[in-house]
């Protein structure tokens, strides 16, 4: 049982972001680094599912500046087996189908019989990167994965998708097959000391591409803070304690909620 | 043409798909396109007459055997087919979890990708910019579209109002589309067990966000919510932590409130979380960081922590 597992690495959910001059994207020069949320919960089933199988391997998959090996790294401390990692300067300038397209061209020759992704990133937030590589790579996939069934997997995998509003649906996929994974679906494992020390022997490989022109990419024009549309009353002026007494006079006298 | 896609089940219109409608019907005003709208189904739909009641120029009905349970292959395979025919300038639908499954598909099978979950457009010199919330709701980015059409677009759920769906009458036309065999076999569809706190007959709500930082930290929450009265609630993280069970859940994922006091607490706002509370009565918002997207939404807002916060308002609040 071999499975690709797509990890990208973001910026710090709590980072304060800073406009890049051109204003087409943030300055991420000093902004500390996370892995991204669901991509962390992907590579735990991924580890659970090999697992739960007794055998296999799980490769990660990056895509990314030359910081992104700390996404390898923590992922093979926690158990991950080798790792590609495709090099390009500037991620964030490039647009879903043409990253899904150098992932694709990567690692088709792997034929894993499963390719976990994230649902969606934490910065670009499209959506679609998992999506286009299934087409890509002409496998059927599966979205917003909230459960697989493992034991099931044999030659075809039973997943648990989650709809809208609290509604869920089991599909059956042959494999190999794609799923994009939904935070929560298990509890994530930290790195234990050993895992981090076993990492250190692991392969990563590191490949250069060139990304190809894409002719028909969507493209940044300017990034800018959401226009305030509600006047809200900022209460306390920065001491959070005088804003608290402000707050609940106001909750009571005025909105009349207490 | 601009092609809207008619979302449904069982024949049963998803009202998202009428926001969809209007968003195509202000494209068209904009680029001189016709609208037609576009039902996958499994057999003659009625919804058919009802798509039928806007101002557009026709609905197609796809019809083929495979297309009467929702499938990404059968709706990518049906929706295909029709581009091909129709040839359409932009393909128009809402950001709903069944068009993020097929609608990416769709589009690379053009050798395209969509501009997803837009929050409006602008048409600027005749080039229409498209703007996406990036970075958790943070930041705004205003994007073009390169290349030829069909160009694939999908609008957050509240981009478009559907009572400005503009009535009209259409023709309905039926095509027998070409579906492969889907490689995925779907099951019912089925609701959880029913939850054990039922948040929406709430009055007051305390909800906790990452910014709570630990499990152990959730008491200084619920002391604040038993001075109130309230019930507790959370963002996702929390309950896929395990923190809270699943049930205290707001959000697109979890349930929809709408209560006469919604105190957020180190919640960022992000727009998965915003749809379940939107609604509350009077909205207060405790977070560390100004440009936090929740305090676009609050009526109250304290910058800071809410750690220094909460037990000054408890105190106040039993000072009576
Ligand atoms: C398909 C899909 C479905 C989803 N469904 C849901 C859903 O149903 N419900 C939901 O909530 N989310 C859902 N999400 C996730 C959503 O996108 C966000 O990731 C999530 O809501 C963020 O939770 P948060 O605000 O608690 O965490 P964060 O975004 O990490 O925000 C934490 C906040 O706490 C603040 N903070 C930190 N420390 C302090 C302190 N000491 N005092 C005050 N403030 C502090 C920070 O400034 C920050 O703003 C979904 C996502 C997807 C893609
Ligand atoms: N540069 C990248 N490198 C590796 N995986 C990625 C990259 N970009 C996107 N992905 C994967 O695709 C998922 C969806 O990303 P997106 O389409 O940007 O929302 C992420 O959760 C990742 O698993």
């Amino acid at each position: 049982m071999k499975i690709i597992v797509l990890m990208k690495q973001v910026a710090n959910k709590d980072a304060v972001l800073r406009i890049r001059g051109d204003e087409r994207w943030i300055d991420d020069s000093d902004v500390s680094q996370q892995t991204n949320e669901s991509d962390g919960y992907a590579l735990e089933e991924a580890l659970r599912t090999k697992e739960a199988k007794g055998e296999g391997e799980v490769i990660v998959c990056t895509l990314g500046k030359p910081s992104a090996k700390t996404v390898i790294k923590d992922a093979l401390a926690r158990g991950a087996d080798r790792a590609i990692h495709i090099l390009v300067e500037d991620e964030n300038a490039l647009s879903p189908y043409q990253i899904s397209k150098a992932i694709a061209d990567n690692i088709r020759e792997e034929n894993a019989d499963l390719v976990f992704t994230g649902l969606q990133s934490d910065d670009a937030s499209h959506g679609q990167t998992g999506v286009i590589l299934a087409e890509l790579l002409d496998i059927p996939h599966a979205t917003i994965v909230i459960e697989v069934d493992r034991e099931s997997i044999n030659g075809s995998v039973r997943v648990k998708r989650e709809l809208e509003s609290g509604w869920y649906q089991w599909f059956e996929y042959k494999t190999p097959s794609l799923l994009t994974i939904q935070s929560g679906i298990s509890q994530i494992r930290y790195a234990s000391l050993k895992g981090i020390m076993a990492a250190k022997k692991k392969e990563v490989r590191d490949v250069e591409v060139s990304v190809e022109d894409f002719e028909s990419g969507q493209v940044v024009q300017k990034v800018y803070m959401p226009l305030k549309t509600k006047q809200t009353q900022i209460l306390g002026d920065g001491d959070a304690k005088a804003g608290a007494v402000e707050l609940i006079a106001k909750l009571k006298d005025e909105a009349r909620v207490l | 043409m601009i092609l809207v896609f008619i979302e449904h089940k069982d024949g049963v219109l998803n009202k998202t798909s009428l926001e969809a409608i209007a968003a195509a019907q202000n494209i068209a005003g904009d680029t001189g396109d016709s609208v037609a709208a576009m039902i996958p189904a499994g057999s003659d739909i009625g919804l058919a007459q009802e798509i039928a009641g806007y101002d557009i120029e026709k609905v197609i009905v796809a019809k083929n055997d495979k297309l009467g349970t929702y499938t990404p292959d059968g709706y990518t395979d049906a929706f295909a087919e029709i581009i091909r025919k129709e040839n359409p300038n932009y393909v128009v639908m809402a950001h709903t979890y069944q068009v993020r499954d097929f609608c990416p598909k769709l589009a690379a099978r053009f050798g395209k990708e969509m501009v997803g979950d837009c929050i409006r457009y602008s048409n600027e010199g005749g080039q229409l910019v498209f703007t996406r919330r990036i970075f958790l709701g943070k930041l705004d980015a205003d994007v073009t579209i390169k290349g030829e059409g069909p160009y694939f677009v999908t609008f957050q759920s509240g981009a478009f109002r559907a009572d400005n769906a503009a009535a009209g009458s259409a023709a309905v036309e039926t095509v027998d589309v070409e579906v492969g065999d889907p490689r995925m076999v779907p099951e019912e569809p089925f609701q959880e067990a029913k939850a054990s706190v039922d948040l929406t007959k709430s009055e007051v709500i305390v909800a906790i966000g990452r910014g709570i930082k630990s499990e152990e930290n959730i008491k200084v929450a619920e002391e604040l919510a038993e001075a109130l009265g309230a019930d507790i609630a959370a963002s996702r993280p929390i309950c896929d932590s395990e923190w809270l069970p699943i049930d205290r859940q707001i959000g697109s994922s979890g349930q929809t409130v709408a209560p006469k006091l919604y105190i957020a607490l180190g919640i960022s706002g992000a727009i998965q979380h915003i749809v379940g509370m939107k609604n509350s009565g009077t909205i207060v918002a405790i977070n560390k960081d100004s440009e936090a997207p929740i305090f676009d939404l609050a009526d109250y807002g304290i910058v800071g922590d809410l750690f220094e916060a909460v037990p000054t308002m408890i105190e106040e609040i039993q000072k009576g």
